[in-house]
């Protein structure tokens, strides 16, 4: 079996890393235009699976030889799923944007309230 | 065999107890004796067949595969557990009868809890199985601690209750590793097995043992664990008496004695458990001789017994077994009959005090008769059987005394020496005991109590009796002894329990022991100030609070630390667990060789699939850079559409055009919704000034990809097997389809394109809901409580620690 190509990699490599930074932003859009990268870097991991990844997974065709069906199958349906939580997701920040006029995500209240419980005394 | 029937007896009867206990009132007592009579009859009838060294044995099936079985074995160990379990049992909730008074709060919770309590002590000293005996100490555990928490309303009962749970509950976790170990090493989890066949020389026995000691030395009130018994006593003086003298603190005793024949030669079993019992046995010696409130000095009295068990126990020869036997049975009867005692005095007067109480004595001379008795045993008098057991404890010990003695003669004399000086402080405090009870004091005024009903006081001069009885005769108690003790090295003459073994060295230890131990009650305003003087000792319960805060404030800490409410720093601490965990595991791996990047391996290195991929590849990378450095909202949308279209212009180039068309369509439909939102919101991101915070961020990212991106390209190139769609040709030509995707997707897998239709209408309904929803009918945010300030919301929308 050999290695997939190292181009692809690089890409994939990219994309993870490009996804992950907008990931760790406040403003919301950048963390969904961050789930939009990931879901292509997610994709293209799917392709790095196959070997004869130039051939269409397509029967009759002049080579006779065939790419690998399944991570393409798999890549469709990711396409449309990151889809769906993309429209989701942005759906989500206009409403956020509507009530508040901001699309940060702030931290949580309720987490920091937690941080700052006083040492007692005695807690036995 | 029977047990099994008994055991689902005892559950049974507990179940039955609570609605009988509000017709029946206190008489609900007498149907809880039930189970545990009718098991100390049944082990009675058997006891010539197991003293006989003929042991009773049944299993239940329960988990084959785990080697996880009901085993139940009855040999001469057992039987004398059981005796005290049920027999004493018994006894004690007969009294419980009288004890309590009908109408008080729970007492059908409290009869159903112990006769559940009963059951599980039963499994435990009768199972055969180290994970069925795991399984009923902690139901041991948590019934006791149900016992111990009775009075609900107390704070302070609350607060013993949970001290005991956590600290046996908490040292059977490490008792259960053991146990694992044990089994593991010595490939059997049957008790029986193990000891007769240890696994010696195991470099993994030693630490299965510590564990294991751990448990049973929590269990048994050891120093420094010691300080949960005393707490304990806040239970009913009837639950002290079963819970604290016969049973449950009997259970790390019963697991030392039960495999102590097999493992007693393994280091350090001897000396954790000479010195963790010779420090207790001094310890609560000392600590009972100072107590006002009877029953606690009852209960550090206990702790010393236990000591001296847990000693006698686990010294593992011939003499120190027999011993064993006489001391367990010997403390079950007179402790629990000085606790009924107590409990006698307390319900009569009111007081546990020795400063309150005065001419008790002659207001119930057959009580005091029968604590006198009970503590005779308990200083190691003759003619009861706590002078019998005594007496063999110092044979063991003595030099030459047993001729097949393990212990180094220098261990011994220190061993000795210990065993008498708490001996010495044992009649003390027996004598103590005693006169606190029922002398008449000049400084006290004698109050006028009433006598105490003749079945009341049955059970404690019933049991204070045995104590007799079994020193007058003791060949009754002897089969016994002789039958666990047959389990060690008996090259020698065996020893027996007798009450004249001749003018023996340890006749005359008896007899020292004796008049320095009247010596010390005749000094008893001398001892108290030299008390005085040095109770500036460490506190064990204060130990025990300082753990437990210490936790708490480590928690706190912890919590502190890493829950800091910022969705970035959260999602950063995952990367760098990524990065921490398997990514320095994969360097590592790359170092040393163990994984060959290809290209190294005999792997062909390929740079890329077809040459025109190096144009598309650019893009989407250049693209994918400046939407992450891209600041303004449509330029950052107009770049990560491009990245999409990149995306699937390399879709095209590897032969999936069903993916290019399907990616097209979708970054169409995303851009325009895209713009849609975008139009309301402001022109820019808010950004963060650039730092080392930021430098940080970006580096972690970059590496994180990297890593998933490498592991993924060395996954590939080390796979093996053929791809399991090869299969799927002739499949789709059977179908009649030409386009393999196609088939996947609408036929062979068409369930789950099913599945992602549902999420797309999902999605479609909850998009639709969230945007159309009315802009007035929007909620306001809730409102801040009170001690949520304006400022502070402002913090957290900043994000003050965040990292990014």
């Amino acid at each position: 079996m050999s290695a997939p190509g190292l181009l692809l990699v690089v890409a994939v490599a990219v994309l993870y890393s490009g996804g992950f930074y907008l990931l760790l932003q406040r403003s919301l859009m950048r963390v969904v235009l961050g789930i939009v990268m990931l879901g292509h870097a997610a994709n293209l991991s799917l392709m790095l699976t196959d070997e004869a990844i130039t051939l269409p997974p397509l029967l009759g065709g002049p080579q006779g030889e065939i790419s690998d069906p399944l991570p393409q199958a798999m890549a469709l349906t990711a396409i449309v799923i990151t889809f769906g939580v993309t429209t989701f997701l942005l759906a989500l920040a206009y409403r956020v944007w509507l009530g508040d006029n901001n699309d940060e995500v702030p931290d949580d209240l309720e987490d920091r309230r937690i941080g700052r419980l006083r040492e007692p005394e005695d807690s036995s | 065999m029977l047990l099994p029937f008994l055991l689902a007896l005892h559950a049974v009867v507990a179940a039955l107890l609570p609605p009988l206990a509000r017709v029946l009132g206190t008489r609900v007592f007498v149907v809880a004796c039930l189970p545990p009579a009718l098991t100390a009859l049944w082990v009675l009838a058997h006891a010539p067949d197991v003293v006989a060294g003929q042991p009773v044995t049944s299993a239940v099936t329960w988990v084959p595969a785990l080697d996880i079985n009901l085993e139940f074995r009855v040999d001469a160990l057992t039987l004398a557990m059981v005796l005290l379990v049920s027999g004493v049992g018994a006894v004690i909730f007969g009294y419980c009868a009288r004890y309590f008074h009908t109408g008080e709060r729970g007492l059908g919770r409290l009869s159903a809890v112990l006769v559940l309590f009963a059951g599980a002590m039963l499994g435990v000293v009768s199972t055969d199985n180290l994970f069925a005996l795991y399984v009923f100490w902690e139901l041991t555990s948590i019934t006791s601690f149900l016992l111990i928490g009775h009075d609900d309303r107390k704070e302070h009962a609350r607060r013993a209750a949970l001290q005991s749970l956590v600290t046996t509950a908490g040292f059977g976790l490490p008792m259960l590793v053991g146990f694992i170990l044990l089994g593991q090493i010595g490939g059997s989890f049957r008790i029986s097995t193990l000891v007769a066949d240890p696994p010696v020389g195991d470099p993994l026995l030693p630490v299965a043992l510590v564990l294991v000691l751990a448990g049973a030395f929590a269990k048994s009130a050891q120093v420094p664990l010691h300080y949960w018994l005393p707490g304990a006593m806040i239970a009913p003086t009837p639950v002290s008496a079963y819970l604290h003298a016969a049973a449950m603190v009997k259970g790390g005793v019963y697991l030392v004695a039960r495999l102590a024949p097999g493992f007693a030669e393994v280091d350090p079993w001897r000396a954790l458990v000479l010195t963790f019992g010779m420090a207790t046995m001094v310890v609560g010696g000392w600590r009972a001789l100072r107590q006002d409130d009877l029953k606690l000095l009852l209960a550090y009295g206990t702790v010393s017994q236990l000591g001296f068990l847990t000693l006698l126990a686990g010294t593992g020869t011939q003499v120190a077994a027999t011993a064993t036997i006489g001391v367990l049975l010997a403390h079950g009867f007179f402790k629990s009959a000085l606790f009924l005692t107590v409990g006698v005095i307390d319900h009569q007067t009111g007081t546990r005090s020795i400063a309150a109480l005065s001419g008790i004595g002659r207001r119930m001379p057959v009580v005091a008769g029968a604590a006198t008795l009970a503590a005779a045993s308990m200083a190691g008098l003759p003619p009861l059987l706590g002078f019998v057991g005594k007496e063999a404890a110092l044979e063991a010990y003595l030099p030459g005394g047993d001729p097949a003695t393990a212990l180094p003669s220098g261990a011994a004399a220190v061993v000795l020496v210990g065993v008498v000086l708490a001996s010495v402080l044992t009649v003390g405090y027996s004598a103590r005991f005693v006169w606190g009870a029922f002398s008449t004091k000049d400084t006290v005024a004698e109050r006028r109590v009433p006598r105490p009903a003749a079945a009341f006081v049955a059970a404690p001069v019933s049991l204070a009796v045995l104590s007799l009885a079994a020193g007058v005769l003791p060949f009754a108690v002897d089969p016994v002894a002789q039958g666990y003790a047959a389990a060690f090295d008996t090259s020698g003459e065996p020893y027996h329990l007798a009450l004249w073994h001749g003018l023996t060295p340890a006749l005359g230890l008896s007899a020292l022991v004796l008049v320095a131990g009247a010596l010390l009650f005749h000094r008893r305003v001398t001892v108290a100030r030299v008390q005085q003087a040095l109770s500036r000792w460490p506190d064990a319960d204060r130990g025990y609070h300082g753990v437990v805060h210490a936790i708490y404030v480590v928690a706190l800490r912890v919590t502190r630390l890493l829950q800091s409410g910022s969705l970035p720093v959260y999602l950063g601490v995952i990367l760098a667990t990524l990065l921490a965990l398997p990514g320095a595991r994969l360097v590592m791996a790359l170092a040393s060789g163990d994984v060959a990047p290809p290209g190294a391996g005999g792997n062909e290195l390929r740079f890329w699939n077809t040459p025109l991929e190096g144009v598309v590849a650019l893009l989407i990378v250049v693209t994918a850079v400046a939407t992450v450095r891209e600041h303004r909202r449509f330029p950052a949308l107009i770049l990560v559409s491009a990245m999409g279209f990149g995306v699937a212009g390399l879709f095209v180039l590897y032969g999936a055009p069903d993916l290019a068309l399907t990616l097209v369509l979708v970054e169409t439909l995303t851009t325009i919704i895209l713009v849609f939102v975008l139009r309301r919101l402001p022109a820019t991101f808010g950004t963060r000034p650039d730092g080392w915070a930021k430098r940080l961020t970006v580096l972690l990212c970059a590496a994180a990809g990297t890593f998933i991106a490498v592991s993924l390209w060395l996954m590939t190139a080390a796979r093996t097997d053929p791809p399991v769609s090869l299969g799927y040709t002739s499949l789709a030509r059977e179908a009649g389809g030409d386009n393999l995707v196609n088939m996947i997707l609408a036929d062979f897998r068409a369930l789950d394109t099913f599945g992602e239709v549902v999420v797309l209408a999902t999605a479609a309904v909850a998009v639709t809901s969230l945007v159309l929803l009315r802009r007035s009918r929007v909620v306001e945010e809730t409102d801040p409580g009170p001690d949520e300030t304006e400022e502070e919301r402002a913090g957290a929308r900043t994000g003050e620690g965040e990292r990014t």
